[in-house]
């Protein structure tokens, strides 16, 4: 009886492959849907690890003039620069806790990039919020001139870059995060500081700036007692020109249209499942009449209700478990190697979870579309069994 | 051996109004071991309803099937179905293959069914060849003649060796030669111990007859 319901299935190529195709499709919304969501999720976690500050203080200029959020979250260049002054008036509030200064600098296109990149220099000295994760992939000391660079970008460690006529050597590479930074090259203060030098130089930077003189924007974690909140809103009524922004408000925006694409992704979800399973229960039901005859012709023979129901049930979790391992494999060739896709259509940062959740994900996909396979032919098996086979033997129709 | 206690069969016929169609009056029968018992009728007379009964495969509306003593229909399905399989050997009217399978695999599916492992082949092949179609063993029914479906279909039902062989028109299709072939084995099959009956409008059947039947719009007659 195991091997009937193997061979009557390879016995019907066509119909077994239209259903095995239809799990697939089932398989394929639950995997993909819930892999895209997750990697959204797992990537605004790293997102929020990676911004890995409470508060960012820019000049006001950069909240009027370029898209701060872009450049931030979504790996746009840009760049703008505040004076010393400023920076040291913001710093000299109360409730700051950690803060360190970054710079930046939009290169032009250089060899390892068709498009500029953003450089982001912070300071070794007091930096809290990058440093920590480029000790993930990099060990030591970054000396003058030494880079370190996102993982999307086409440059490897030991590889010699040009950015405005001033060679950089890449230190290291960085593990992905599904954000702007994968896009982006991070350096020491010193070095940006002649990087920003020789752009000036050249002309080729928007501002006249001394590097020497200036940041780009102040990382703040608020100090034990203070909200940030607190701290954000001392530095903007009591610092000029200076724009203090919460981080977490900046990602917000993320959040909220993360959740949107997840509702639209449940709804998409549901929509194939429903119209799916209707399917599958019609075809059940279909291939079961249709073999009326042939499973009377078991119980001729002697095969009990319970094992009628059981070949067409183990029919059904042969042609689920097919179909969803089929889905799966399609929903990770598709997702794994287009996630840059993906995350640029979508605009939001996008991360693949580890390998243990996708198998995780993978094998919750196939067991739930093997189930729906078994519940779309359980009435047709239950069907089955009931029917009183002396009925349909008589003659031959 | 196997003895039917005045069963009755109505059918409830779509219609206008309530139709009651009795197919097969109150009616005692009793197969025995050793016994060719031979029933004739014309279409539609019930041979088929009355044998469906006695084969556990149809509840009587009234009545009583026993098979050394047990009533067939008070049994746990699963206790009938086992018992049908090893000791009711049935061969249904009309096409009854199980498309999926090869001639062989259907012959030894009754076989297998309880005990995958067992292994039948010879014994089949032996069958196969006794009725004339052991080189078709390996194609799909789709491939064979109603004769050649028809003389599968009666390996199959013997292949357990059942005590009780009950066939629907088992030469339907058959030429004389292969009629002749069907009923020796028949014979034989009594002749070493298997209550049979066979529902036949060959006219030949008689002499291979211990018992001659005739159904008449439901009502059983020896003749
Ligand atoms: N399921 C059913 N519903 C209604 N009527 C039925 C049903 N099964 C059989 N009948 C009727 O019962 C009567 C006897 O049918 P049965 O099949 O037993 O005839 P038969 O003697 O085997 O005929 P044939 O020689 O053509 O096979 C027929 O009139 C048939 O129409
Ligand atoms: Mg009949």
């Amino acid at each position: 009886m195991r091997r009937l319901a193997v061979q009557n299935l390879t016995g019907k190529p066509v119909r077994t492959a239209v259903l095995t195709v239809l799990a697939a499709l089932l398989a394929l919304a639950v995997f993909g849907g819930s892999l895209i969501v997750t990697s959204l999720r797992t990537g605004l976690h790293s997102l929020e690890d990676r911004l890995g500050a409470d508060i960012m203080v820019v000049p006001y200029e950069a909240t009027t003039k370029t898209n701060l959020e872009a450049i931030v979250l979504q790996g746009a260049t840009g760049y703008f620069y505040m004076d010393n002054a400023r920076a040291e008036k913001v710093l000299a509030r109360e409730g700051i806790g950690q803060a360190s200064e970054q710079f930046f600098l939009a290169s032009a296109s250089t060899g390892c990039c068709s498009l500029s990149v953003q450089i982001i220099g912070f300071d070794p000295q007091t930096d809290f919020s990058i440093t920590p994760w480029i000790r993930r992939s990099f060990g030591g000391e970054l000396q003058k001139y030494d880079v370190v660079v996102g993982n999307d970008l086409n440059a490897f460690v030991g590889d010699t870059l040009q950015f405005y006529g001033t060679e950089v050597h890449v230190a290291a590479k960085l593990a992905k995060t599904g954000t702007a930074y994968d896009t982006a090259v991070f350096t020491g203060e010193d070095t940006i500081k002649a990087l920003i030098a020789s752009s000036v130089e050249r002309g080729m930077n928007q501002f006249t700036v001394d590097p020497d003189k200036v940041v780009s924007c102040i990382l703040i974690n608020a100090a034990d007692g203070y909200t940030p909140e607190e701290v954000v809103n001392d530095i903007n009524i009591h610092v000029k020109k200076v724009k203090a922004i919460q981080t977490k408000e900046m990602i917000s925006g993320i959040s909220d249209s993360l959740s949107g694409v997840r509702d639209v992704i449940g709804v998409l979800m549901a929509a194939v499942w429903v119209l799916g399973l209707a399917i599958l229960l019609l075809a059940f039901t279909m291939s079961v009449n249709e073999r009326r005859k042939e499973f009377a012709v078991l119980r001729v023979i002697g095969a009990s209700r319970g094992m009628l129901a059981g070949l067409v049930l183990r029919e059904a979790l042969l042609t689920g478990v097919c179909g969803g391992m089929l889905g799966g494999v399609i929903g990770l060739a598709v997702i794994v190697p287009f996630n840059r896709a993906i995350e640029e259509q979508l605009g939001l940062p996008f991360l693949l979870p580890g390998a243990g959740t996708v198998i995780g994900y993978f094998a919750a996909a196939v067991i739930l579309t093997a189930l729906a396979g078994a519940a779309a032919a359980g009435i047709a098996a239950l069907r089955i069994s009931r029917m009183d086979t002396g009925l349909i033997l008589r003659g031959d129709n | 051996m196997l003895e039917a206690q005045g069963i009755r069969k109505e059918f409830i016929r779509q219609g206008k109004g309530t139709n009651r169609l009795v197919a097969v009056q109150d009616t005692d029968l009793t197969l025995g071991a050793g016994e060719l018992t031979v029933l004739m009728g014309r279409s539609g007379s019930g041979k088929s309803t009355l044998l469906n009964m006695l084969a556990g495969l149809l509840a009587p509306t009234a009545g009583r099937i026993l098979l050394d003593g047990e009533d067939l229909y008070a049994m746990e399905d699963r206790a009938l179905s086992r018992l049908r399989n090893a000791r009711i050997g049935v061969i249904p009217q009309g096409q009854t293959a199980l498309h999926s399978l090869t001639v062989l695999e259907n012959v030894l599916l009754p076989v297998r069914m309880y005990d995958p492992k067992a292994d039948a082949a010879p014994e089949a092949l032996a069958l196969l060849e006794r009725l004339g179609i052991a080189e078709l063993q390996q194609d799909k029914p789709a491939a064979l003649s109603g004769g050649e479906l028809r003389r599968m279909a009666i390996a199959r039902a013997v292949i357990r060796r059942p005590q009780i062989i009950l066939a629907d028109e088992p030469t339907g299709d058959l030429d004389d030669e292969n009629t002749a072939i069907v009923f020796d084995f028949l014979r034989e099959s009594a002749r070493n111990g298997a209550a049979v009956l066979v529902v036949t409008h060959e006219g030949d059947a008689v002499q291979y007859a211990d018992r001659i039947f005739r159904m008449n719009a439901g009502v059983l007659t020896a003749s």
